[in-house]
């Protein structure tokens, strides 16, 4: 019996069925993690015995008062924090890190009865595009254990390709749930700035983060979205509008659907692959009743330095508490409260979180603000308003995740700007803070290729019904990994 | 935009409570440039009626009532401090 | 060469909140170290701000009692500086859109009035509390982070000590009647720091100024600045200059002593706080706060002068502490005639108040006490000499001045046979005195009262029994 390619309907029909039951569930899970994580490296830190312990005691909960996620397993992304449970953001800075509070999301898997099996690793404080900036160890891509699994939500993406988890959650700041979602061949959602709470995950930069699900398929990720979703009285930025039910916008019908898919979005840099598969996915949603049209979002090209300057500048501002004093790593070094500082950080950060703290802190430098911070603010508004404007005529926007399928680990790690260019396509989306999707589309030379579905603000019912359309209309999402042959089922 | 020197990176280090050695901060100073540079783009763009933004949602006025929740056990307060006396949290001297 | 001092005052005011500006914590001062946080106010990994309703209500109402026009857009923003007090190593503070804005007080200075104008009053979080312990490291207590604070910028309009300890007590008056905060300077709910420098007379650009920070009490205000004033010149008059520098007033030794060159000015990286979103003040709630502020200290002091005749001296000093300004009300409300209320609360009152070194509301005296009493003096029934004896009564234990004075034997003797009588039998035991008083020694008469006060336990009425006593030394 293989648990590992079900779905959260079907994991519970086989439990109703008492084919297999929660704790069983949980120990195949593990079982599996076990058995992967020597090749995949998706894990900081696992749930073992509170998770064996709570799978038991919700065997015995009536099924009348079960949801559709209850007693599946889930990994959450190691940004987000877990009472009881060590939270590091991948820094050396947070080592040891035992947090005393859950972060709102965890509260609600809690509610929804969903067990957290453990921690995943990410690039370091969800700064980068490939994992490689994880202080503790880089997680590879299920699909070719040479190449990186995308970032900053690596982990979180590696571990449901691979099947240790079909469900796990991550946090998108410009491109971290969606781009390793692509590099990976899974389902990841970054929802509209403002649905998902942002109490307890450690911020990068306060007005790009947004926390959302990893799953195999778009039902499930709509199931997840739904758990996780909703006004916060903790965050000040969380909206004060209606959770839809987003499984049941899954209609299959997008006759007459307005899709505008923008120039920009192919432009140089962006490879055959990535395009073609794009052009390919539309030819299959247009057969289905939608209607496409080129569009142009004029402001692309400067998302990607307006989204460094503000990111920097506010993770500069962000990363400030990490000072030895309360909680994490404390140098050993100091003779005053000065050195106590400097060191603490320049032994607690890693090479990437430094380059961000410096251009930051220089941006919002006096005699610099208005050049950069200011300047990128207000480019911003133009982004913004590309979008607004786009969506006055079209339902939802679609292009590729990513120019290229995942790279090799050690490629580029040495290469900032190649890096950062990762992100070009899914950058101006948080920037505007509109929901997106990516789901497989694809291969290249073996690794998968991610298609985005764009939408408007609070709109991802559509995000979703468009995605499920494609989705059942082919079999990317069932192509398993290299992984999976002779792992644990 | 001007050019990142290397005094300005160690300037701007310091104000981040950030330590670095002369070559690092000749490394960051090459990084930074290309970085800045980068940005550069932005100034092809005429912002002057351009409103700055912070927040993507229109949202205002979010505010809580004042009403208060007892502090947290002390023990939790301390549970993560590596070193306190007291219940105070101790720091190293300060020297300005 | 002549100078004129330039001052302008900073004043941090905490609200008086039952839990933080951003958090829920309580926001009480007094407690153990490091009972009164949250994580919020730790600043964990991941944790948010919210805004306190009644901080931005209260802030509004303070800015309105000190005529500041209010930001309809007003918003947060973060000060970023690395300190052991300040978890977040930024301060939520207000930057370029404060709450208020453009104030002004009046103040009086030897009969002189002068208006002093604000600058700006912005809503912010205080620090935590950092004590240096001499051994090699210091020690933070979190107690106090998050605790709403409004900081009170005036304009450079100040030029004397004497202004600025008035300008001081003013705005603590102020703020003390609009009832966010208790303004108490020894436990840090109103604190100041004043920026001091000199200019030629007839110069208009201002000098470089020093920034002085430690004045822990009013008195202390006034010392640091004439202190640094004599200093500032001496310097300027050996031909020295200034340098841009923070300095600490020192209590025991009277001086200022250096703390820090300010190199340039500190790089805050001020940028609006992305985890808060904007406020907007409509007409409707500015409305609502403008209505909840009650009679400030002009308005009352200018009613005390017209409706109750007094001076306008007095008058000030009344309503400068709103507890005895509530009180002496209170007191008239109860019937006491108004001009003995305000002699006993100014006289007696504030003296036993100065020596016990208590606030009024930590003694037994109410205004209904305080009425009755005068009440008896007003009627005769006792003299002030009694009634010193009642008062005692009143403040250490309360009770009613009527019980009191009947419990205690002290009602006055006004009846002229029983005085007659007393004064007889000292007469009549005292020849030798009743002959001083006669070759002219008028002290003599003073003795005599004395014999006849013992005797009464002081309570012979003093005006009748000396009418009584020149009656019948006139008659032997």
């Amino acid at each position: 019996m293989s648990l590992v390619d079900k779905t959260a309907a079907q994991l519970q029909e086989m439990i109703h069925t008492k084919e297999t039951t929660i704790a069983e569930l949980t120990q195949k899970a593990f079982d599996r993690i076990e058995a992967l994580e020597p090749k995949v490296d998706a894990f900081l830190a696992l749930n073992k015995d509170r998770a064996t312990q709570q799978a038991k005691e919700m065997d015995g909960v009536p099924f009348a008062e079960r949801g559709p996620l209850f007693g599946l397993p889930i990994g959450v992304k190691d940004n987000i924090v877990t009472e009881g449970l060590e939270t590091t953001a991948s820094s050396r800075i947070l080592e040891g890190f035992n947090p005393i509070y859950n972060a709102t999301v965890v509260e609600k898997l809690k509610e929804a009865g969903m067990v957290t099996v453990g921690k995943l690793n990410m690039d370091e404080f969800a700064m980068g595009s490939s994992n490689e900036n994880s202080y503790y160890k880089k997680t590879k891509n299920p699909w070719n254990l040479e190449t990186v699994p995308g970032g900053s939500s690596g982990g979180s993406a590696a571990a449901v390709a691979a099947g240790e988890v079909p469900f796990t959650l991550g946090s998108d700041t410009g491109g971290s749930i969606r781009q390793p979602a692509a590099f990976c061949g899974v389902v990841g959602m970054k929802p509209t700035y403002g649905r998902v709470s942002r109490f307890g995950l450690i911020a990068y930069a306060s007005s790009l983060d947004q926390i959302g699900p990893i799953t195999r398929t778009v039902k499930d990720n709509a199931l997840l979205l739904n758990a996780i979703s909703g006004h916060d009285d903790k965050d000040s930025t969380s909206a004060n509008v209606e959770v839809p039910d987003f499984a049941a916008a899954l209609t299959g019908d997008i006759t007459g659907l307005r899709i505008g898919v923008p120039k920009e979005y192919f432009a140089e840099g962006v490879g055959e692959a990535a395009k073609q598969a794009v052009h390919d996915a539309l030819k299959v949603l247009e057969e289905r009743g939608a209607i496409c049209e080129e569009i142009s979002l004029p402001h692309s090209k400067y998302a990607l330095a307006t989204y460094y300057l503000l990111a920097s500048s506010e993770a500069s501002s962000n990363l400030s508490r990490f000072d030895g004093i309360r909680y994490g790593y404390r140098t050993e070094k100091a003779g005053n409260l000065l050195e106590f500082y400097m060191n603490t950080r320049s032994e607690g950060f890693g090479d990437e979180v430094k380059r961000r703290i410096m251009l930051g802190t220089y941006a919002l430098s006096s005699g610099y603000y208005d050049a950069y911070y200011k300047k990128a603010q207000k480019v911003r508004t133009l982004i913004k308003k590309d979008f607004d404007d786009a969506f006055e005529k079209y339902d939802v926007i679609i292009g590729p995740t990513t120019p290229t399928p995942a790279f090799k680990i050690g490629e580029i790690i040495d290469d900032p700007l190649t890096m950062y260019a990762n992100d070009i396509l899914t950058i101006p989306v948080n920037l505007a803070g509109v929901p997106a999707i990516s789901i497989p589309c694809g291969f290249e030379n073996g690794l998968p290729l991610g298609l985005q579905i764009i939408g408007k603000y609070f709109d991802e019912e559509t995000v979703y019904r468009v995605a499920d359309v494609f989705e059942q209309a082919t079999d990317f999402h069932k192509k398993t990994p290299q992984t999976w042959e002779g792992a644990a089922q | 935009m001007a050019k990142m020197t290397k005094e300005e990176v160690i300037e701007v280090a310091h104000l981040a409570r950030l330590a670095i050695t002369d070559e690092e901060a000749e490394h960051f100073a090459d990084q930074l440039e290309a970085i800045t540079n980068a940005m550069e783009l932005l100034n092809e763009l005429d912002t002057e009626n351009v409103e700055p933004t912070t927040h993507v949602l229109q949202m205002v006025n979010v505010l809580r009532e004042d009403k208060s929740i007892p502090g947290l056990d002390r023990d939790l307060v301390l549970k993560n401090v590596k070193e306190h006396e007291g219940g105070q949290v101790k720091v190293p001297t300060i020297l300005e | 060469m002549n100078f004129e001092t330039i001052i302008g005052l900073e004043v941090h005011v905490e609200l008086k909140t039952e839990s933080k500006m951003f958090s829920p914590a309580p926001a009480h001062f007094g407690a153990e170290p490091n009972t009164n946080t949250n994580v919020v106010d730790l600043g964990y990994p991941g944790v948010l701000p919210v805004v306190n309703k009644r901080a931005v209500d209260w802030a509004m109402k303070a800015a309105l009692a000190l005529n500041c026009e209010i930001t309809r857009h007003t918003k947060f923003d973060r000060k970023n500086y690395f300190y052991p007090d300040n978890p977040k190593a930024y301060q939520i503070s207000q930057f370029d859109q404060p709450i208020g804005e453009h104030g002004w007080i009046e103040i009086e200075v030897k009969g002189e009035k002068k208006r002093i104008g604000i600058t700006r009053l912005h809503m912010e979080e205080d620090a935590g509390k950092l004590t240096h312990t001499g051994n090699g490291h210091s020690l933070v207590d979190f107690n106090r982070q998050g605790t709403p604070l409004i900081e009170i910028v005036s304009e450079p309009d100040i030029r004397t000590a004497d202004e600025a300890y008035a300008y001081l007590e003013k705005i603590k008056a102020i703020i003390q009647y609009t009832g966010v905060s208790d303004v108490r300077m020894e436990e840090g709910s109103l604190r100041c720091d004043a920026n001091i420098s000199l200019r030629p007379f007839g110069q208009d650009e201002f000098g470089t100024k020093t920034e002085l920070k430690n004045l822990n009490s009013f008195n202390f205000v006034r010392k640091g600045i004439e202190h640094e004033q004599v200093r500032q010149e001496q310097v300027l008059l050996a031909g020295g200059i200034i340098e841009q520098e923070t300095r600490r007033y020192d209590e025991s030794t009277g001086k200022t002593l250096l703390m820090r060159i300010k190199e340039g000015s500190d790089d805050y990286r001020y940028f609006p706080e992305p985890d808060l979103v904007d406020i907007i003040i409509d007409d409707a709630w500015l409305e609502r706060v403008r209505a909840e502020i009650p009679e400030l200290p002009d308005a009352r002091k200018a009613r005390y002068v017209s409706e109750l005749g007094m001076s306008s001296y007095d008058a000030m000093v009344l309503t400068l502490a709103k507890p005895i300004s509530d009180f002496f009300e209170a007191t008239v409300t109860a019937g006491a005639d108004a001009k003995l209320a305000s002699n006993w609360l100014m006289g007696e009152v504030s003296a036993y108040l100065n020596a016990e070194q208590k606030e009024l509301e930590d003694t037994a005296l109410t205004p209904e006490g305080l009425a009755g009493m005068i009440k008896l003096i007003t009627d005769g029934t006792i003299s002030s000499k009694i009634a010193k004896k009642v008062f005692k009564e009143l403040i250490e234990k309360g009770g009613d001045a009527n019980d009191i004075v009947k419990a205690k034997g002290l009602v006055q003797i006004s009846d002229e046979n029983t005085l007659r009588e007393f004064v007889t039998t000292a007469l009549d035991s005292n020849p030798q005195s009743i002959e001083d008083f006669k070759n002219g020694k008028d002290r003599a008469i003073g003795f005599l009262v004395g014999q006849i006060m013992k005797q009464t336990k002081g309570q012979a009425n003093p005006p009748l029994l000396n009418k009584i006593l020149l009656e019948e030394i006139a008659k032997r």
